[in-house]
């Protein structure tokens, strides 16, 4: 196989895997509606739900004995301190559009938006 | 039995090269569970190239083993072994079928390696809310996959065959 025909394949693949990832991203971007609910949940269960337009300081616990804090303020939900060794919930960007998400797998935490009256 | 030691050294050799990329990255922040650039995987791709895909499963799951006892945990074993098995597998194939340069195995490799860790995540937190890191992940993967076949492509070429030659 003549090496030309692979880069070019490659070139190919690439700008696949990027058109894809690309258009969804931008398309989640395009038809995400504002949030209503925060919503917590710890190991599957759901563990709370919290109203996105009153602010509020959440202390989540978990069962395994980490912990997060969850802060609504401003219509945004963010985790500001956390147990867990690697501390990406914390550096996670704010979140205030439906289906947007922050994860500490550590501690098995989601924390995702919601929109609707549910 | 010669060659078979100097065959086992070279391994080492490789797999303490992994392990210094994969200390190395662990000072590189990341923004995003899952988001990295996988230095190791240069080693990696190298050692599939020029010594086969056996070696390169020896290789790339000692290290995962090893890094995660050493700086990890056991949650971090099993992402780590999730992504290392998928990328393996299918860079090893698309190896085998000769359609793509390095950098295209390579990339291929690299977003396996991140869907994997997706759906590991998704179900040890028992949530598909983490399913909306996918695109994220895919582009990433993609970019680093790029960055590694560039660099694995360079190693296999100009790392002359001799090299391996005198070793095995
Ligand atoms: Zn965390």
């Amino acid at each position: 196989m003549p090496a030309k025909c692979k880069v070019r394949r490659d070139l190919l693949l690439i700008f696949i895997l990027l058109l894809a990832a690309g258009a969804t991203l931008c398309l989640t971007l395009l038809f995400r509606l504002p949030g209503d609910w925060v919503v917590v949940e710890v190991d599957g269960e759901e563990w709370g739900r919290y109203a996105l337009d009153k602010g509020a300081s959440i202390h989540i616990e978990t069962e395994a004995g980490g912990y997060n804090v969850l802060e609504i303020a401003d219509g945004c939900a963010s985790v500001i301190e956390a147990s867990c060794p690697d501390k990406l919930c914390v550096h996670q960007h704010r979140i205030s559009h439906s289906d947007e998400t922050i994860v500490c797998l550590p501690n098995r935490v989601v924390v995702s938006v919601v929109s609707g009256r549910e | 039995m010669k060659q078979k030691t100097q065959t086992t050294a070279l391994l080492g050799l490789c797999t303490a090269a992994a392990m210094i990329l994969s200390y190395v990255e662990s000072f590189i922040p990341s923004i995003t569970p899952g988001l990295k650039i996988g230095l190791p995987n240069v080693v990696i791709v190298f050692v599939l190239y020029r010594l086969g895909w056996p070696a390169a499963a020896a290789v790339s799951l000692v290290r995962v083993g090893l890094t995660s006892i050493l700086f990890g945990n056991v949650m971090s074993l099993a992402y780590g072994f999730a992504g290392a098995v998928l990328s393996l597998l299918v860079m090893t194939l698309l190896r085998r079928a000769h359609f793509f340069s390095v950098v295209g195995v390579s990339v291929a490799g690299g977003v396996s390696h991140n869907a994997a860790q997706i759906v590991v995540a998704a179900a040890v937190m028992r949530t598909t809310q983490i399913v909306y890191y996918l695109p994220i992940l895919i582009i990433g993967g993609t970019l680093a996959g790029i960055l590694i076949g560039l660099a694995g492509g360079m190693l296999i070429s100009r790392l002359p065959e001799s090299i391996i030659a005198k070793w095995q």
